[in-house]
């Protein structure tokens, strides 16, 4: 029996197993749409924007690990896609975004809402396809979700001609993908694997540095065996956050921009880095030529591409990671029952440094402190299933630095692109990824304004999240920046704390507003929040003039970081 | 320094520009750029001559063979491959003068291909070190329109074989 492109498409993702997908509908997708309406079993989560559905989208995949699927119609759908997409470029995160497309006949030609979205998205996917001919989307779709989970994971694009979607096709879904120049690696080179684990398991000062791909990789078991294995401290970057226990004794924090002091100095003392799926960013490094300088770099990627990118690897280990990792931790096992000492003189070091350098934040007067409240958020959801996501800027930095993540998956942000307004939308794709957990969004006042819209579908949709809104009425890191770099010179960064009433708007989405503006309130609200079941906006009125710290200035070697002094506090007073 | 890529690409929608955007994007810089048929149907020869250090050329060969289409990268290294570029040119010539350029071009194993009343078209094929000799020899007579292809090659065949170069993989 022959069915349209449209029921094609739905039918390809059922095969594929997806059981959510974010989108809303318009002209060119509009087949697709009516295909849905005649049946699916995959359930269809209607977003305010398409940006929001391709952050619902992402959030979902970095929660559950699997492929996350948007669906948008052509043109300014198309277009609203793009940040969703490059954010997931950036961090590796597994996309099937697809777009409708005007009918073939109009392609070329300007027509209404007609762009060149496989144009526009080139540099930022790993593949795409305008479909050509329907009997080719069976096909497409699985070579689309292939290609999407398989290497080192990221977004693909599958755009289809509306005509394409009407047109009757005999629809079998194929087992394999024939694509003859996509090979991702798939083994590990065991002399490799010999060798770093050579110059580990000798190191007197190593560290792993843990990046994203340890996540994408599924390699998180490994890196414990790893770690403990070898007794080796831990470091995991924003994006690496929940790869491993934090509340382990080898977890020693966050590297770059604003990681802690001792986080720092030991990546940056060390004499053996081990990068796992890390990828050397310049907001861990800070100037390059002087991080971890004179160290052996070890590197463990599923990306040959990445290897020697912009730190040259001693030791380069390209494969999949939970391969690499898991072998890795046996050799390191091995010389450790052989006598190669563990590293403890430099295990105490570190936790020496971290008695010294502690976090520290002012006691502000009578301002709610934003750390406050992370540190209470953090306090009232210790050991639950909890889910964090976060917005970019200075609360995304606190909420780094004060939750402590314990299971994989359960810490979700935007990292490689900075997507303000990616906490929202990402957190109610996780909670259609894990319902059970209780999924909290910690946003700013900045961000939350650039995706509020998509409270409606937390609420309408039954995905309740709690928003945290560390509201300070700045655009905070931009202040902090004007205030350090600029001579303080304010530009255009002033929001108000008042406008938009954020617990009213809440209400007005079908939610659940609060404000609070002492630390007396803050607690009770939080709990209440948290127990209510609802989608919840708790507007914490925060100090405005509380900075980040510490804080390395960008291009400034990691050593040279500004710590939060007493001074710090009085010259921003004055 | 400057390199000679060779990729295979499937013959598909968009191949090319995936690659030259990847150029573009990183900020590689392509000198000449040849495309072509191979010998099998459906997978053409992009062949790229770039100028860059040996830390970036591994990073372009890393970067293109991470594109779907792309099935196979390698460096045609000087002097273990034939590399050649097909040079066009149609130069001014009174009829005075055309006996004397057209001689000196067939000594140099250029072709006349037509004659006009006051213009010859010549074509050469040839090393691109040959190629700019032959060039030169037309620029005193007066170049009205030079065309050339941009660099093609293939490994000799006479070359002692070496492992082959394993590009994308650093094990």
């Amino acid at each position: 029996m022959k069915i349209t492109g449209g029921d094609a498409i739905l039918r390809s993702l059922e095969a594929e197993g997806v059981d959510v997908m974010f989108g809303i509908p318009g002209g060119a997708i509009m087949p697709t749409y009516d295909a849905m309406a005649r049946g699916t079993t995959v359930r269809h989560v209607l977003a305010r924007h398409e940006q929001g559905a391709g952050h619902m989208a992402e959030g979902y995949a970095r929660a559950s690990g699997r492929v996350g699927v948007a669906i948008a119609t052509s043109g300014p759908g198309a277009t609203n896609l793009v940040t969703p997409i490059a954010d997931a470029w950036m961090d590796s995160t597994p996309l099937v975004c697809i777009t409708g497309q005007v009918r073939s006949s109009l392609i070329g030609t300007d027509g209404f809402q007609e762009c060149d979205i496989t144009g526009i998205t080139m540099p930022i996917v790993k593949h795409s396809w305008l479909v050509q001919d329907a009997r080719e989307i069976p096909e497409v779709m699985r070579a689309a979700f292939h290609v999407a989970r398989s290497g080192r994971c990221g977004p693909v694009l599958v755009d289809v001609p509306r005509d394409l979607q009407e047109a009757l096709i005999d629809f079998s879904y194929p087992e394999t993908v024939d694509l003859p120049g996509w090979k991702p690696p798939s083994k590990v080179h065991p002399l490799q694997i010999r060798e770093a684990a050579r110059a580990i398991a000798n190191a007197r000062k190593p560290v792993l540095y843990v990046g994203g791909g340890t996540l994408n990789g599924d390699a998180c078991v490994e890196l414990r065996q790893l770690a403990e294995g070898g007794t080796l401290p831990v470091i995991t970057t924003l994006m690496g956050k929940s790869a491993f226990p934090e509340d382990h004794e080898l977890h020693f924090g966050w590297p770059g921009m604003h990681g802690p002091k001792w986080s720092n100095l030991a990546m940056n003392t060390c004499d053996v880095l081990v990068a796992i799926g890390a990828r050397f960013d310049d907001r861990v490094t800070g100037k390059l030529s002087a991080f971890a300088a004179g160290a052996t770099v070890v590197h463990l990627d599923i990306d040959p591409a990445e290897i020697s990118k912009l730190r040259d690897a001693d030791i380069p280990v390209v494969g999949p990671l939970a391969k690499a990792v898991g072998e890795l931790a046996n050799e390191v096992a091995r010389h450790r029952a052989d006598g190669a000492p563990a590293p403890h003189a430099w295990l105490d070091q570190i936790r020496a440094w971290r008695d010294e350098f502690p976090l520290r934040y002012g006691s502000g007067g009578d301002w709610l402190k934003p750390q406050r409240v992370v540190e209470t958020l953090q306090a009232l959801t210790a050991g639950d299933d909890v889910i964090v996501t976060t917005g970019v800027g200075q609360h995304q930095m606190w909420a780094m630095q004060y939750v402590q993540s314990i299971r994989p998956r359960s810490f979700i942000t935007s990292g490689g692109l900075g997507t303000m307004g990616y906490g929202i939308p990402a957190a109610i794709g996780a909670k259609a990824a894990r319902p059970e957990a209780t999924v909290v969004c910690i946003d700013g006042d900045g961000c939350f304004q650039m995706t509020a819209q998509e409270l409606t579908t937390a609420v309408l949709d039954d995905l309740p999240i709690v928003v945290v809104l560390v509201n300070n009425g700045y655009l905070g890191m931009v202040t902090q920046w004007q205030d350090m770099f600029f001579d303080g010179r304010r530009s255009h960064v002033h929001l108000t704390a008042q406008v938009p009433d954020y617990a009213k708007l809440a209400e007005a989405y079908g939610g659940v507003g609060m404000v609070v503006e002492n630390d007396a309130d803050l607690e009770p609200a939080l709990s209440e929040a948290l127990s209510i079941g609802r989608t919840v906006v708790v507007d914490c009125r925060v100090d405005p003039a509380e900075h980040c710290f510490p804080m390395i200035p960008a291009g400034a070697a990691a050593l040279d970081m500004i710590e939060y002094t007493e001074t710090v506090e009085e010259a921003k007073a004055s | 320094m400057k390199h000679t890529l060779s990729v295979i690409v499937e013959d598909r929608p968009g191949a090319l520009t995936r690659i030259t955007t990847m150029f573009a994007r990183r900020g590689f810089n392509i000198e000449s750029l040849a495309v072509g048929p191979t010998e099998r149907a459906g997978v053409s020869c992009i062949t790229l001559r770039v100028d860059c250090t040996q830390h970036t050329l591994e990073q372009i060969e890393k970067q293109i063979h991470k594109l779907v289409n792309v099935l196979r990268v390698t460096e045609l290294v000087s002097g273990e491959a034939v590399e050649r570029e097909l040079l066009v040119v149609r130069v001014s010539s009174p009829p005075e003068r055309r006996a004397e350029l057209v001689t000196t071009a067939e000594a140099l194993g250029g072709r006349l291909l037509d004659v006009g009343p006051d213009a010859v078209v010549l074509e050469l094929t040839g090393t691109p070190g040959e190629v700019d000799a032959f060039h030169e020899l037309c620029r005193p007579y007066g170049v009205v329109d030079l065309v050339r292809t941009g660099r093609i090659g293939v490994p000799l065949a006479s070359a002692r074989r070496r492992a082959p170069r394993r590009l994308a993989a650093i094990n």
